[in-house]
């Protein structure tokens, strides 16, 4: 089992630790419903060392590299963040990434813990051309600070130069000696940042976070919750190397105009029909669907929820998942296993609507 | 971690208080720090039989969902309503605000399946090593 160089600090918080993707995590401190709360309101930090990082150095007019992204890398500004996919040749989602624009000839791009490995057996496998990929992901380490107050106790370690720094852009600050990227993203939907420290220097740069009263541990436990909250997906649960983006609905992290690998599959798949649908929706009641559970219309099966949980901020039971024809917004739906039956309503995402991370005075992502 | 004296208790963590005519029961300080933050309790109706060791109410957390079983055999003379609403009171009171739901036990003799709380102490200390 992996461990993140702040096993140690996680254990002196009494943190829960447990399995996750083949890393000892952290899953919750004092309670992942305080923990998602306080995130909400103030600023929660997390322990995201087990994600990987790759840098690539390509001459874009001379690799295919930008084949590689279902969105157009070519057109980003450097200092700029975008969200997207990586497909195998049948248009299945290998990983859902960030990528950052370092200078013109040189990126970062972030991925998932658990499919690092494949992500660097995938990427060299179709790479071509004037291009030099490194995983540097054992080595740097990841911390995210992210709610409302995040920005108040990240100030207090980088000065004001902070505050230029707009959503999905990033920049390199003097932090601790080092000098680091520091991106405006995450995963809950809060007013947040993404820190890339080298592993030396980790836990004093944890420490020093968390010496600030505004912020708090955050275990992965409320992570979930919190990126379910807005209908974010989990690579793995809601999206799989069986399911393409169209499949998933995040039509817009594809652009059809450029060429990337799974193209050819993916416009085959939009003329002849989609098969699945994403369906997102709000139980009855506290009862919360899970994983797995049937997704129910007059009697007939018609899908499978990917993630279920109880909502912290809704106080009910709220889920994502997909179903074999389209469901309009308002439609009554069950989500059954055994003999419970949980009645709920399909609706848009996100659930919670009041998220800060394009800024704090508009709520709304 | 509390294991109160005169309680009798099951392996999956339900601990029982036998009085005279009644049976009343929740789940222990252990269950409930394990499961984390309880989210939703379904009660069970009073009227309803239980059976020794078989799925007496449902219970989730954020995490996950999963049963309690009943310590001991009878019929259900009523359970705690204000679960439905506050299902955190087995988090915060799991022995006292936060019992589950009384029974009327058939067979006293049932006892002798259950743990004492000097077992139960063991049992529990097994278990996290």
């Amino acid at each position: 089992m992996k461990t993140t160089p702040l096993l140690e600090e996680h254990k002196k918080l009494n943190a829960r630790l447990a399995p996750f993707g083949g890393w000892l995590m952290p899953i919750q401190y004092s309670g992942i419903i305080e923990e998602h709360r306080w995130t909400r309101s103030s600023c929660g930090l997390f322990d995201i060392c087990h994600m990987g990082e790759f840098i690539i150095e390509a001459d874009l007019a001379e690799s295919n590299l930008n084949q590689l992204f279902t969105f157009d890398i070519s057109s980003m500004r450097p200092g700029t963040c975008r969200y997207g996919f990586t497909l195998n040749e049948a248009a299945g989602i290998v990983d859902d990434l960030v990528v950052y624009r370092i200078k013109n000839n040189k990126w970062m791009v972030v991925v998932n813990a658990s499919t690092t490995d494949n992500d660097e057996v995938h990427f060299k496998k179709y790479l071509s051309g004037k291009v030099d990929l490194k995983n540097v992901s054992s080595g740097l380490g990841k911390l995210d600070l992210q709610g409302p107050k995040s920005a108040d106790a990240l100030r207090k370690i980088t000065g004001a130069k902070l505050e230029r720094l707009e959503y999905y852009t990033f920049d390199y600050f003097d932090v601790l000696g080092e000098n680091i990227i520091i991106s405006r993203t995450g995963y809950t939907g809060e007013l947040g940042y993404e820190l890339y420290m080298p592993d030396k220097k980790i836990v004093q740069l944890w420490q020093a976070l968390l010496s600030d009263a505004l912020v708090k541990p955050v275990g992965l436990g409320a992570r979930d919750t919190l990126r379910l909250e807005m209908g974010y997906s989990l690579y793995g649960q809601d999206i799989t190397g069986d399911i393409t983006p169209l499949e998933a609905g995040l039509d817009k992290f594809v652009d059809l105009k450029k060429e990337f690998v799974g193209k050819d599959a993916l416009l085959l798949q939009k003329k002849n029909g989609l098969k699945k649908h994403p369906v997102f929706f709000i139980a009855g009641s506290r009862r919360s669907p899970r994983h797995n559970y049937r997704i129910v219309v007059n009697g007939n099966d018609i899908g499978v929820v990917t993630s279920g949980s109880f909502s912290p901020s809704l106080e009910v039971g709220i889920g994502m998942g997909y179903a074999s024809q389209p469901l309009a917004v308002g439609e009554r739906i069950a989500l059954e296993e055994g003999n419970v039956s949980i009645p709920a309503v399909v609706t848009r995402k996100p659930f919670y609507k009041n998220g800060t991370a394009r800024g704090l005075k508009h709520a709304n992502t | 971690m509390q294991i109160p004296d005169r309680l009798f208790y099951t392996k999956e963590h339900e601990w029982v208080r036998l009085e005279k005519d009644v049976a009343t029961i929740g789940i222990t300080d252990y269950a409930q720090g394990s499961l984390g933050d309880i989210t939703f309790v379904d009660v069970p109706k009073a009227g309803a039989s239980a059976k020794q060791f078989k799925p007496l109410a449902a219970i989730e957390s954020v995490k996950a969902a999963s049963d309690i079983y009943a310590p001991v055999s009878g019929e259900i003379i009523k359970a705690n309503s204000e679960l439905t609403a506050h299902p955190e009171l087995i988090n915060s009171s799991p022995y006292d605000k936060g019992w589950i739901a009384v029974i009327r036990p058939l067979d006293v003799s049932e006892k002798k399946n259950l743990m004492n709380p000097a077992d139960y102490t063991k049992y529990v200390e097994g278990l996290s090593k």
